[in-house]
């Protein structure tokens, strides 16, 4: 370990060196044992909301630490803190044993402590290279940029990261989890050996989540410490070491994760009992199953209400062929590259297909038209609650009436009194937290944002139901909660049809069909195994047409926890 | 605000009738918020410009100088009533200022006589056609650019850009380069003549942007713009058809900039070369204090008519005080930013 510096200046170390390595590492602190980052008695308000409470956090060298919290719960607050975006209201942070550098100060932070947002800060049309060494292509302002020498150390820095990318690529050629990759690289070659990963899954298939989670290993390994947000539950127990719970606005629990029990971790997360968190959408679907004739295999329950013949749009999937009954929910799962997002956008009208017909209960619905999909019953809650579910700046009201404005006031009129009562029905049904229904969607915390989507998807009380990764990025509760109201569609005679790559997104479902290319790989009964399903999705069993019944279902108790 | 004492309650009915819907069709009944009268935050800088001058001039606060004024700001206005449109939607058109100019001369040029006149026309219809022809010239122009933005996918600034260029070009060649002074009775009527007391052009204004205030906030075509405008995608994904709209609300710019060509013409019996040169600074400048963003989805039409009354004022205020005209563009410009600062804070959020 190096000379323990007494110097606790902030050194905005204007050269990065490409790595300094587990054994020297160039903590700009003072004692190299100490946690690289303690924070204690966090609080912080914005107005009258309480955003953190007496929070603490501490991560140790090497560690990789997980924080979770239902949406709200403050995690977005404290990285916000930790990276030095915002000042806490009071409380003490120290890095390294020492106090954290003055707000402002960039440079100093950057030495501390990195992040990678959810949402990329690559500049896709520079090359890998000016991304990494984005405002200090060279040493002082007036200094001519020298590209070879540039070039020379970004491809240094990247090979001793591991990353095997060639540096004069645009970043927009990379995939996903490449992009990441630079990420990371750029942010620790600030020198820090902290890293807060805020939702870094949440764009990635599972190959890239590997790749990812193996690139954080290896990382670990030379001294790196992580602090890992995500929704995925599975995914704390596959990567995290130490997990950190918060639930409004407080500290709930800091405990290691192995021996920590799924059912005590939601338990924490939402302060109740987790138990029906995970199974209540299978249950629900046994319901149907068992008050609805056929089980297993689910055809023919009630009367048909989609039929899709031969569909195919070029590039994304062929010749696909379903049939969906009233009553019934129907998964469609598939990865990044499978195709389902794209067939089920088609369904309701974004793309025209090229070949192969949609009928909604015996009526052909013409292709490639939205406002005809609409007509025939066929409602979608789109993937991107963001890019495509919600006009943010606009009130709940008007989003959740958006798509039945002509049903508002007679001759084309949107009456306020109906769009209120109407907004205020929707709020009741999806349990929209919100203080009023004029209040902009902005406003609203994630997992609030998605019941905004769904509501805007079931106000037109659609026969068919499209719910594209319904619960992307939602917390635990509000999962289970858009789950179950997507499964009270099925139970009102009416179908739904759920396109999604999370297994718990699936589990509700009286069939799956899984993807893969383009295709359809194997299709399931409610009683498929979580191993059985991955396996289709990446293409690894050959078709498999009828269900497979299988003896675990109890393992599925603790399916939000469980590995994938 | 208004122009006269016999214009005033009709006025503040307007207002009622444009912002309170517009501002909030979701809910009126559970508490105040003040972002909900961002579009009045220029009521005050309007009270106060009325106010100043009062205090400079007897003659502001009479009917004939606020009528002035008000007629003054009718071709101004219905350019900012489209634009308002066209922003809200998430678009732009810098076209309409040269529209403005350009579809008075094409539809004169095709019913003046070839022979007798200082300015040599087709001949080819008759008289009273004058006006019907110059909105459909505004319309055709839109439509135009709607094709060019819509289905070329060609940048819609830039587009438009060039139409402002092309557009004026092509009336200073249609027109030689000269003022036209010959012109139909019929297309000069609506420019010139008086309705109970107060020039008609005020009057059609007024109508004209109390059926758009109340079109935004209670038709859902108008609601619609403001999804489009806010977020293209959803409002797709929700079945709205948004070129349509889009193309539809292009056309109905050019249409109302071709009118604001007709009044502007009658107001000043000629249309000349230069007819409505320089406008779009005005245009935009006028909307965005109004509080209509320019990144599409927010903002008012009355809060756009806010913004014309204020920029107008100033100048009336700033002539009757005695500053030279000179310093008129110099002022026109500083309130703009003024304007933007108070609205800024007013509203409490961020213009980018």
């Amino acid at each position: 370990m190096p000379d323990p510096q007494p110097d606790p200046r902030p050194d905005p170390r204007p050269d990065p060196r490409p790595d300094p390595g587990p054994d020297h590492p160039t903590d700009p602190g003072t004692d190299p044992a100490a946690p690289v980052v303690e924070a204690t008695g966090i609080s912080k308000r914005y107005g009258a909301t309480v955003a953190l409470h007496q929070a603490r956090i501490t991560v140790r060298p090497g560690e990789s630490h997980a924080l979770v919290g239902r949406n709200g719960a403050g995690k977005s607050t404290l990285v916000s803190i930790l990276t030095g975006l915002q000042r806490p209201d009071s409380g003490s942070l120290q890095f390294h044993g020492a106090p954290a550098p003055a707000v402002g100060d960039t440079d100093a932070w950057r030495a501390r402590v990195a992040c990678v947002y959810q949402h990329s800060t690559i500049l896709p049309d520079l090359s890998v290279t000016e991304n990494l060494f984005l405002n200090r292509q060279s040493p002082t302002a007036l200094r001519a940029i020298r590209w070879k020498e540039l070039r020379r150390r970004a491809a240094e820095l990247l090979t001793e990261y591991g990353v095997d990318i060639d540096s004069s690529r645009r970043a927009r050629e990379l995939t996903v989890e490449q992009r990441q990759f630079v990420e990371i690289a750029r942010a620790l070659s600030f020198g820090a050996r902290f890293i807060v990963l805020d939702e870094p899954t949440a764009k990635l298939d599972a190959r890239g989540i590997d790749r990812l989670f193996g690139k954080l290993r290896e990382l670990q390994q030379r001294g790196v410490a992580f602090l890992f947000i995500s929704h995925h539950l599975a995914e704390v127990f596959e990567l995290c070491t130490t997990v950190t719970v918060y639930r409004d606005a407080r500290h709930i629990l800091t405990t290691q994760v192995a021996g920590l029990s799924p059912d005590a971790l939601v338990e924490a997360m939402t302060g109740e009992q987790a138990a029906p968190a995970a199974t209540a959408p299978a249950a629900s679907a046994a319901a149907r199953t068992a008050a609805g004739g056929p089980a297993a295999g689910g055809t023919g329950r009630g009367a048909e209400l989609l039929r899709v013949t031969g569909l195919g749009v070029p590039g994304a999937f062929h010749d696909i062929t379903l049939s969906l009954h009233a009553g019934e929910v129907l998964g469609l799962a598939g990865g990044a590259a499978s195709g389902n997002v794209r067939l089920g956008e088609t369904l309701a009208g974004l793309h025209r297909a090229r070949s192969g017909t949609v009928e909604v209960a015996g009526r052909p619905v013409r292709g490639g038209d939205v406002p005809a999909a609409l007509a025939a019953g066929i409602g979608l809650v789109p993937e991107d609650r963001r890019a495509q579910g919600l006009v943010l700046q606009r009130s709940v009201a008007e989003n959740a009436t958006l798509t039945v404005s002509d049903q508002l006031g007679p001759y084309g009129t949107v009456l306020p009194s109906r769009t209120r009562a109407f907004a205020q029905r929707m709020v009741k049904d999806l349990d929209i937290k919100t203080p009023r229904s004029d209040t902009p969607v902005s406003a609203l915390s994630g997992g609030n944002q998605q019941k905004v989507v769904v509501a805007r998807a079931l106000a037109t009380d659609p026969q068919v139901l499209v719910a594209i990764r319904p619960t992307n990025g939602v917390d635990v509760k509000s999962k289970e909660f858009l789950l179950a109201r997507i499964g009270r569609v099925a139970d009102r005679g009416r179908a739904a049809l759920v396109v999604s790559d999370e297994l718990d997104d699936l589990r509700g479902c009286d069939r799956v069909v899984a993807m893969f290319h383009g295709e359809v790989v194997a299709e399931f009964g409610p009683d498929w195994t979580d191993e059985q399903l991955v396996a289709a999705m990446e293409g690894m069993t050959v078709a498999d047409r009828n269900g497979r019944p299988t003896e675990n279902r109890n393992e599925r108790e603790n399916d939000d926890v469980q590995q994938q | 605000m208004s122009s006269s004492s016999d214009l005033a309650p009709q006025a503040e009915a307007t207002a009622a009738a444009l912002s309170a819907p517009a501002a909030d069709p979701g809910s009126a009944r559970d508490g105040f918020s003040f972002a909900r009268y961002r579009e009045l935050s220029l009521i005050p800088v309007l009270l106060v410009m009325c106010v100043i001058g009062f205090i400079v001039s007897p003659a502001f606060l009479t009917s004939a100088n606020l009528l002035g004024v008000a007629q003054q700001a009718t071709e101004l206005s219905l350019l900012v009533l489209a634009e308002a449109l066209i922003l809200i939607s998430g678009r732009m058109d810098l076209s309409l200022e040269s529209t403005i100019g350009v579809a008075p001369v094409i539809a004169v040029w095709l019913v003046l006589p070839e022979h007798g006149g200082r300015f040599q026309g087709l001949g080819l219809l008759p008289g009273w056609t004058a006006i019907p022809l110059c909105l459909l010239v505004g319309a055709l122009i839109g439509a135009f650019n709607g094709f060019l933005i819509l289905k070329l996918r060609l940048n819609g600034f830039i587009v438009t850009l060039g139409g402002l260029t092309m557009l004026r070009g092509l009336q200073i060649a249609v027109s030689r380069g000269q003022s036209i002074v010959e012109l139909p009775s019929s297309f000069t009527y609506l420019g010139r003549s008086s309705w109970l007391g107060a020039p008609a052009s005020i009057w059609i204004c007024a109508l004209l942007f109390l059926v758009g205030g109340l079109a935004m906030a209670w038709l859902r075509h108008g609601r619609a713009l403001y999804a489009i405008g806010g977020n293209t995608e959803a409002a797709r994904t929700a079945g709205i058809r948004v070129d349509r709209a889009v193309w539809t609300v292009l056309v109905i710019g050019g249409v109302l900039a071709a009118f604001a060509g007709i009044l502007y013409t009658g107001h000043y019996g000629s249309i000349s070369a230069d007819q409505g040169s320089g406008w779009i600074f005005q245009v935009f400048a006028a909307t965005v204090i109004g509080g209509v963003s320019l990144n599409g989805g927010r903002g008012t039409l009355f809060g756009a008519l806010t913004g014309v009354l204020t920029l107008q004022l100033v100048v009336n205020v700033m002539t009757l005080a005695g500053v030279p005209p000179l310093w008129n563009q110099f002022l026109n410009g500083a309130i703009i930013i003024l304007a933007l600062i108070i609205s800024r804070f007013a509203a409490g959020e961020q213009q980018e």
